[in-house]
């Protein structure tokens, strides 16, 4: 497994893997701007804005995303208050949006309702795969770099795409696991590997994550962070799932900078050979 | 004169601007974006726009999702 440099640097130190992967020595950093964790929640399918809050609060997250919407009179409470009072920073999507066009407007209005200029950027093929349209991706990805958003877009797990991104200008990438909402996992664990590889701003695995070794997978294939909803909001019992994926998604890391053993072929003994009783 | 607001076709009088149609539509002051035949209208400027015969309205705010 190649390690990139960064996270070289932090092994060889030593000092620097402390007992706190997430504390000061291992920064979660995206366009200068610095998370305290690296799990990044989704809001969408929770039965409660309770039992949202509950979860939100049990993941540790402190990047969220919301979806931009016609106003409904008749809903009472709103996301938003959630985030506020938790102190989680509110990152808009363009869920929903098929074309560049659509994507573009509505990263727009996100950026006037809630004052970021920060946008998942989300343009899907069709209803029933909600796979990432490339082209249209690429077109909206350019269009927002050059109104001056800060760009994280939704990819599909394809190395070429991924590096077409960045080179626009994209703050990081995020290929899927597999498609949104599936719980399928990380279906091509060797495109992840080569996404992270070659990339030069974070890489967040987004979408497809069923359960907690699915997030410890995505971090230790060497991902920055990973984003996930529907694992926890339609869990049995959300709050706890949250704190499920908090956990792996800390101990992925973890186990990424301390550096894996080899697989071998056949066993290689643990205790010693030497002074083995003959009697 | 007729408005579609939010894919709704609406009454509204003929001196109807963006902001005057928002406060019908939502109590809520911050948290709102609106779109006026799919370009943004800044909220410093949802008092001097006119609405016209047919105009397209979207109020939009930020729900669960993602």
């Amino acid at each position: 497994m190649i390690q990139r440099e960064d996270e070289r640097r932090v092994n060889e130190t030593g000092t620097a893997v402390r007992a706190d992967p997430l504390a000061d020595s291992d920064p979660f950093v995206i366009a200068g701007e610095t998370f305290g964790s690296r799990l990044i929640m989704g809001t969408g399918g929770a039965p409660s804005m309770r039992t949202l809050e509950d979860a939100l609060v049990a993941s540790g997250t402190r990047l969220t995303t919301v979806a931009m919407r016609r106003v409904d009179p008749s809903v009472q409470g709103s996301v938003l208050d959630v985030l506020r009072r938790r102190d989680i920073t509110v990152l808009p999507n363009t869920a929903g949006c098929f074309t560049a066009g659509e994507a573009v407007l509505t990263a727009k209005l996100a950026r006037e309702a809630l004052g970021t200029s920060w946008v998942k950027l989300e343009v899907i093929a069709d209803e029933r795969t909600l796979l990432p349209d490339p082209i249209e991706l690429v077109d909206a990805a350019e269009q927002l770099v050059d109104n001056g958003f800060i760009v994280l877009p939704y990819t599909n797990d394809d190395p070429v795409l991924a590096r077409r991104l960045e080179q626009i200008g994209c703050a990081a990438v995020m290929p899927l696991g597999s498609p949104i909402g599936s719980g399928l996992g990380i279906r091509n664990p060797h495109n992840i590997e080569l996404i992270v590889e070659q990339a030069g701003v974070p890489v967040v695995l987004d979408a497809g994550i069923g359960t907690a070794s699915d997030a410890a997978l995505a971090m230790e294939l060497g991902c920055d962070a990973v984003l996930l909803a529907t694992a926890v909001t339609r869990a049995q019992a959300p709050a706890r799932m949250a704190a499920a994926m908090r956990h792996a998604v800390e101990a992925g890391r973890l186990a990424r900078l301390a550096g894996r053993i080899p697989k071998r072929r056949y066993a290689q003994a643990s205790s010693p050979w030497q002074g083995l009783s003959t009697a | 004169m007729k408005v579609i607001v939010n894919g709704d076709p609406r009454e509204v009088p003929e001196d109807a601007t963006v902001a005057s149609v928002v406060g019908d539509v939502t109590s809520a002051t911050t948290g709102i974006a609106v779109a006026l035949n799919d370009e943004v209208v800044r909220r410093a400027e949802w008092t001097a726009t006119p609405l016209r015969e047919a105009d397209r309205l979207e109020v939009l705010t930020a729900v669960q999702g993602g």
